[in-house]
């Protein structure tokens, strides 16, 4: 499959990402919505990590060229998990406060 | 590579501190000496007298400037636990383990000073990053700090994932996750060499850095996040991780804004001169003192931006100075504000009457966040200007500064103001002789900072 195909489709995802952080309301979906940029963010590294390996290996077919974005991948896993395990955290303390994991509750701080 | 181990060595027997001891005072004295130790550690990395040696496969580079802005780092936060220790050992109930993600930030922080590609960037950002998300949210009981760590984290997480695309894209284009390095074998790859990808990138990688330093347009979570945060923290996230963030800005484009030609310079400059307007005019209007300073240390950001504008060897040695000046003088006077019972300016009426010292201490840092001489902050911000006169062309850059400088100095002298002229009952908690004579050290050492500048950089030269 040629590498556009790769990049629309991971492109798409990374907006269907923004415009749900930036558009919806439920911190909790907000999160998720994050968690999707970080997934096309993946994918699209592993195309990317297979191009230029497919790229190089004519040349060279013991070559290691690409690997190096996959293994990017597991370093953002690996944030990604970490993030997920401090953003929880803050939305359970919220949610203990003001029984509610509505974003528009962050208003409160604007004047 | 000493002051990443050691760090993150200390963070951990913080952590068992904490499980050894519950008087808090030990969990203060225990930091200190750990950041004295680290400060050592670093030192002794800087003159190379004592390296560990790890074979990092060329994704670091410890070069002077680094190192040296490690030095910085780690003096200035001794300086904020020794004045603000107090403080933090009253916010909340676990001491010992905000003092071990404090040590899991500069290990963040030495990353970021010594990063050389992509990924140790990407992996700096975060490990400084997601202790900050905690320590916003220290005062678990309180809504407004929970609302600032939900609205940091998921700022923080969004330009994480944008910066990540940035990468993606850069990687797509060049094959390797070196800025300004190309990989890609003549025309066998599938994308053709000066890639739309790549200038892609390098744009969204420069918006969610400036996301990070908080640079308008961009800038939209730091007052509400800084007015939420413990003031404490407030203090540590304003300086020292914001110095950092300029650090890894400024090492980031150092030599890699070919592929974006004149525009990144039209692009920078948009964004200077937003972030000096956005952040001096809006702090003229705040009412909080703790809100001021947000919106100062945004405009203090647009300042140190001219380091990346510039770009040469005088830039690097203004944003040195920049960072002590800044961190030093934001220091001190978040540690008399965290100490106050009212943060508006009407709650500094007449604290030069009840607290000449502390008065004094502070005129001094609010002098120096305004570049006013004799201080240090005027030779900061005479670096970044001279860098930018410098470069050559641009002067029009220069002179808006300086007026965004001046306009800077209304809303630092109202607090002076209030403190000399006006009449008032400033309302304290008790304090102890040794935070009068931290206070007054401090102070004495911005205005021989600001006397002979030299002092600081001769440093870096050895």
């Amino acid at each position: 499959m040629p590498i556009q195909y790769y990049i629309f489709l991971c492109l798409t995802l990374f907006c269907i990402g923004i415009v749900g952080v930036l558009t919806r309301r439920n911190a909790i979906i907000v999160f998720m919505c994050i968690e999707l940029m970080l997934n096309a963010v993946n994918l699209l590294l592993v195309a990317f990590s297979k191009m230029h390996h497919a790229a190089s290996v004519g040349n060279n077919p013991a070559t290691t060229a690409g690997i190096e974005g996959q293994l990017f991948v597991f370093f953002i896993m690996v944030v990604a998990a970490a993030e997920v395990s401090v953003g929880l955290a803050i939305i359970v303390m919220m949610y203990r406060n003001t029984h509610s994991v509505d974003i528009n509750f962050l208003n409160r701080l604007k004047n | 590579m000493n002051a990443i181990i050691v760090s993150a060595l200390l963070g951990v027997v913080m952590m068992f501190t904490g499980i050894i001891s519950q008087k808090k005072s030990v969990h203060t004295a225990v930091a200190s000496v750990g950041l004295l130790l680290l400060l050592l550690a670093n030192l002794l990395n800087h003159y190379g007298l004592f390296v560990i040696h790890v074979d990092t496969r060329g994704m670091f580079n410890f070069e002077q400037f680094g190192m040296y802005f490690n030095s910085i780092a780690i003096f200035a936060t001794l300086v904020y636990v020794l004045l603000s220790g107090k403080t933090i050992e009253h916010t909340g109930v676990s001491t010992a383990d905000f003092y071990a993600l404090i040590f899991f930030v500069l290990c963040g922080v030495s990353i970021l000073s010594g990063f050389n590609g992509l990924l140790m960037l990407f992996l700096g950002i975060e490990i400084m990053t997601i202790p900050l998300y905690i320590l916003t949210g220290a005062d678990k009981r309180n809504l407004k700090s929970n609302e600032a760590s939900l609205k940091y984290f998921l700022m923080g997480s969004f330009s994480t994932g944008i910066m990540l695309m940035g990468i993606t894209l850069i990687y797509g284009a060049t094959g390797t996750f070196t800025m300004g390095e190309s990989n890609v074998i003549g025309s066998g790859g599938l994308i053709p060499k000066t890639s739309f990808l790549e200038i892609a990138g390098a744009i969204l990688i420069f918006v969610s850095m400036c996301f990070k330093v908080s640079a308008a347009p961009f800038h939209f979570w730091t007052p509400d996040v800084y007015d939420g945060a413990p003031g404490v923290f407030t203090s540590f996230m304003a300086t020292i991780v914001k110095a950092a963030g300029f650090i890894a800005f400024v090492r980031l484009y150092e030599n890699n804004t070919a592929m974006l030609g004149p525009t990144w310079r039209i692009l920078l400059s948009f964004v200077i001169i937003s972030t000096l307007l956005i952040g001096n005019i809006t702090a003229v209007f705040q009412q909080s003192v703790k809100r001021m300073l947000a919106y100062s240390s945004i405009a203090q950001a647009g300042f140190m931006l001219f380091a990346l504008y510039s770009a040469n060897d005088l830039a690097k040695e203004g944003i040195l100075l920049y960072s002590v000046a800044y961190s030093l003088a934001t220091i001190g006077i978040f540690a008399i504000l965290i100490k106050m019972k009212d943060y508006t300016f009407d709650g500094f009426n007449g604290l030069a009457k009840s607290q000449p010292l502390l008065a004094f201490a502070m005129a001094v840092c609010l002098l120096s966040l305004a570049g006013i001489p004799l201080t240090a902050g005027f030779f900061a911000k005479y670096y970044m200007l001279a860098s930018v006169v410098k470069t050559g062309g641009s002067l029009w850059l220069v002179v808006i500064a300086v007026l965004f400088a001046a306009v800077s100095a209304y809303y630092y002298f109202r607090v002076i103001q209030a403190m000399y002229f006006k009449d008032g009952e400033a309302e304290l908690m008790e304090l102890t002789p040794a935070f009068k004579t931290g206070m007054l050290a401090l102070a004495v050492l911005i205005i021989l900072v600001g006397i002979f500048p030299t002092i600081v950089l001769n440093f870096f030269y050895f």
